[in-house]
């Protein structure tokens, strides 16, 4: 009898494995960019795109750079903590709407709010490029000298907010 | 109002599935025929209803309806309608419900195929696959579903992935499934027997054709997303260890091993526990395939957006039903025995060896799979697994392996004599090392591939041997057709999927070894050469498809100052998606293939273009074809559909007592 239990057992200890990916991912893949300059780009802003729009504009402060995009189905889900991130005004929050069209990208953040200080467009997904974005959503952490400190690859999660983000964002505006 | 119907459609199903899972089973077990009746018109009609529901994606595709979320995100008005309808399968939702619809066509072809199988195991087998069912219902309807609409509905879709968009996707996705779904038959009969305690020669039988068909298909869906990766990604490779291609290549490891055990219980009554195992195991992991592409837990090129909810949703169910089936296993299989007894030196010995180096390769994959996320889980980092690793661990599995093949056939059941076998050896041998002294003078080939010529011709000489043996014996003066077709269809599948392995084998090892490829930056009128060939770059036009505008070169290769083809790449903008896309044209010739692709264009107006020759390509393609059509040949083997005719209980069921 015991051995016919092995297959279970083997097969048990497998799924507390991939339980574990699950809580892990989509995770923290790390990233080539920390530690590093966060790479400069000019593009235009969603709301006014005569206007052009770059990463040292926001020298001396920590924020947050989110990639996102109106047919993103995961961007859904992180909406809200985004939403409610930016009302309690925590960090500044810059959206990257990566290969995006103007109007869905409009019409997305009119329907379900806007937690962005302001967007850009990456329509062609060049900058997207620059900082390895491989899928969305995916979030930078930036720093007052504008280096990248952190990347989170898929939804911001309360759990990620809780324990990776705000945490290295309030030790990062103390320094 | 037409995508509500979908929808209602297959709140049905999942009733009728419900319906389907739980009362035959009970009439099983109570021996109530009526409810065991339940069985073939309920799972008839959930097919009719799922059936439906399929039907209204296919139509919200073809007529656009973007107010459905699922149509406007994979598919646009310019998109050709053969590539609508394939958009169905496009993306996460859509190929979950063609999982489902293939599993409704399953189930009929059982119900409708099994009159004569005791009804205790029909209903058992019948109840099993519904269950299943209502499982991946339940994760469409709640965590995925198709027909969930965004009003006001969106002016234009966002087009089908351009990398889909192509004739060998359309029907890669529904071969491949074929093949997954079809091993919850053998999954379903295997439950069956545990629940019934019935587990004998006879089921072998029942079993057979089931699993040589999907088997087959599964092949076949390997080999198409293969044949797609080599001309459609554009750099000419064809397998990248890639977690979602490992997903399908586990199924077909094991599925390989569950065929040649299943033979061993046909016909020797032995193996039994063994067998069963496999057949959990086979449907086991075609459900853990489809975990690693939907969850997200591993990144690759094939992942869809990935979703945690879905993951743990699937990690759930996959708990259920594979832990629910291998505890049924613990319970039931050692009441089961091994069944018949034979000696060390037999064929029963060497399907065991190769049972047991299948389930090893198998083993190595899947480890080699999801070893990046127990390390990423255990916290200690994230590696990438890549082919260094494949390489280094499946190669020399599978040279023995193939070398097994060749010998297996040579052996009598249950005692074979070893000098009458090393007799019949003696010219394969002897061939097999003239194939590999003459790679390594004429070709200078190395060592490696010396081995992998050798190998092939070892598995191609013993197999054409054994395939003139077994006509020779028949009755001096039978004309030649006559010997053909007495010969069963099971033998000659054996026969053409064991020459198929060594074609595969032979064009690996020299597309491996000598295939060349040169990088060149070129303008119209320039050429590059490669080996004997010369690929001249003679024009460039632009071309307007219905949904991408491109860039087309005509390129001219030519040997010895001779034309031999005239090659169309193309450098494709998706306009929808933004997405460039490289079609790349391949000269396919029975010896060699020629294969041109643009990169981009540079500053100066030059082209970056790549060309190779792929010495033996087609032979890879042909090797797998040949292995899949021997699964289907064998499948057709006129003793499945006798035995159909006769009562089960001629059969002579050996019975198994019930613990307790």
């Amino acid at each position: 009898m015991r051995r016919f239990l092995l297959p279970l057992g083997i097969f048990f200890a497998l799924v507390t494995l991939l339980g574990a990916g699950l809580r892990h991912d989509p995770g923290e893949i790390p990233s080539p960019l920390l530690g590093k300059p966060a790479p400069a780009f000019a593009l235009p802003r969603l709301d006014q795109p005569e206007q052009n729009f770059g990463p040292e504009a926001m020298k001396g402060r920590v924020w947050l750079l989110n990639v996102w995009a109106s047919w993103c189905a995961s961007c859904r889900q992180e909406h809200p903590l985004l939403v409610d991130l930016a009302q309690r005004k925590v960090v500044p929050v810059i959206g990257l709407d990566y290969m995006d069209t103007k109007p869905e990208a409009e019409k997305w953040l009119a329907e379900r709010g806007n937690p962005y200080q302001l967007s850009i467009q990456d329509a062609k997904g060049k900058v997207g490029i620059d900082y390895g974005v491989y899928g969305v959503p995916e979030t930078f952490v930036i720093d007052k000298q504008g280096v990248v400190r952190f990347k989170l690859t898929g939804p911001v999660t309360q759990e990620a907010l809780d324990k990776k983000l705000l945490p290295l964002i309030r030790e990062l505006n103390r320094g | 109002m037409i995508p509500e119907l979908g929808n209602f459609a297959l709140i049905l199903a999942l009733g009728l599935a419900l319906v389907q899972g739980t009362l035959p089973l009970v009439g099983a077990w109570r021996g109530d025929a009526r409810l065991m009746a339940v069985a073939r018109p309920v799972a008839l009609g959930q097919a009719l209803f799922v059936t439906v529901g399929f039907g209204v994606l296919v139509y919200a595709f073809v007529t656009n309806d973007f107010s459905v979320s699922y149509v406007a995100g994979n598919s646009n008005s310019r998109l050709p309608v053969q590539y609508r309808v394939c958009s169905v399968w496009g993306g996460h939702e859509g190929s979950v419900l063609l999982w489902i619809q293939i599993l409704a066509l399953w189930t009929v072809a059982v119900a409708a195929f099994s009159r004569s199988l005791p009804r205790e195991l029909v209903a058992r087998v019948i109840a099993v696959m519904g269950l299943v069912s209502v499982g991946f219902l339940c994760f469409l309807l709640f965590t995925s579903n198709p027909f969930a609409r965004s009003l006001p509905a969106a002016l234009d879709g966002r087009d089908l992935n351009p990398l889909l968009q192509d004739l060998g996707m359309i029907a890669h996705p529904p071969i491949l499934y074929m093949g997954y779904v079809g091993f919850s038959v053998a999954f379903a009969f295997a439950i069956a027997a545990l629940l019934g305690g019935r587990l004998d020669a006879a089921w072998a039988r029942w079993t057979r054709p089931w699993t040589l068909l999907a088997w087959s298909f599964l092949t076949l869906g390997i080999f198409l997303g293969s044949a797609w990766a080599y001309y459609e990604l554009g750099w000419g490779g064809w397998w990248f260890w890639d977690a979602v291609e490992n997903a399908s290549f586990m199924p077909w490891l094991v599925g390989t091993a569950l065929i040649h055990s299943l033979s061993v219980t046909e016909k020797r009554d032995s193996f039994r526990n063994w067998t069963v195992l496999l057949a959990i195991l086979a449907f086991s992991l075609s459900l853990l395939g489809t975990f690693l592409v939907r969850s997200g837990v591993l990144t690759s090129v094939h992942a869809f957006a990935s979703d945690p909810t879905r993951g743990l949703y699937i990690l759930g169910f996959l708990a259920v039903v594979i832990g629910g089936a291998l505890a049924l296993y613990a319970w039931r299989a050692p009441s089961v025995g091994l069944g018949g007894r034979f000696a060390l030196f037999s064929r029963e010995s060497l399907l065991l060896l190769n049972n047991v180096v299948l389930a090893a390769a198998a083993g190595t994959v899947l480890l080699g799979t999801l070893y990046p996320l127990a390390l990423d889980a255990l916290g200690l980092g994230k590696i990438s697994v890549g082919p260094p690793y494949f390489d280094a661990v499946f190669v020399p599995l599978s040279i023995p392996l193939v070398l097994l093949t060749a010998v297996g056939p040579m052996l009598a059941w249950k005692q074979a004599s070893a000098r009458d076998v090393l007799r019949r050896l003696r010219p394969v041998v002897l061939g097999a090392l003239a194939f590999a002294l003459l790679a390594l003078v004429a070709l200078r080939a190395s060592a490696a591939t010396a081995v992998g010529i050798g190998a092939a011709a070892w598995l191609l000489i013993g197999t054409a041997l054994e395939a003139a043996k077994r006509l020779r014996a028949h009755a001096a003066g039978t004309r030649w057709s006559r010997r053909i077709a007495a010969t069963p269809l099971g033998w000659w599948g054996m026969i053409a999927a064991h020459a198929g392995l060594a074609v595969f084998v032979l064009g690996v090892t020299v597309v491996k070894s000598f295939e060349t490829s040169a990088d060149a930056s070129l303008r119209i009128g320039e050429s590059v050469a490669l080996g004997d060939f010369r690929f001249a770059f003679e024009a460039l036009e632009r071309v307007e498809g219905p949904n991408y505008i491109a860039a087309r070169g005509r390129f001219e290769v030519t040997r010895d100052g001779k034309v031999v083809a005239t090659l169309h790449p193309e450098k494709r903008f998706y306009v929808v998606q933004k997405m460039p896309m490289t079609e790349a044209a391949v000269d396919r010739g029975a010896l060699r293939d020629l294969y041109v692709s643009l990169s981009e264009a540079t500053a100066d107006g030059a082209w970056v273009v790549r060309v190779q020759h792929k010495p033996l390509m087609g032979w890879i393609w042909a090797g797998a074809l040949l292995i899949a059509a021997g699964g289907a040949i064998a499948a057709a083997d006129r003793r499945y559909r006798a035995a159909k005719r006769v009562p089960a209980s001629v059969a002579i069921p050996v019975s198994i007592p019930l613990p307790n």
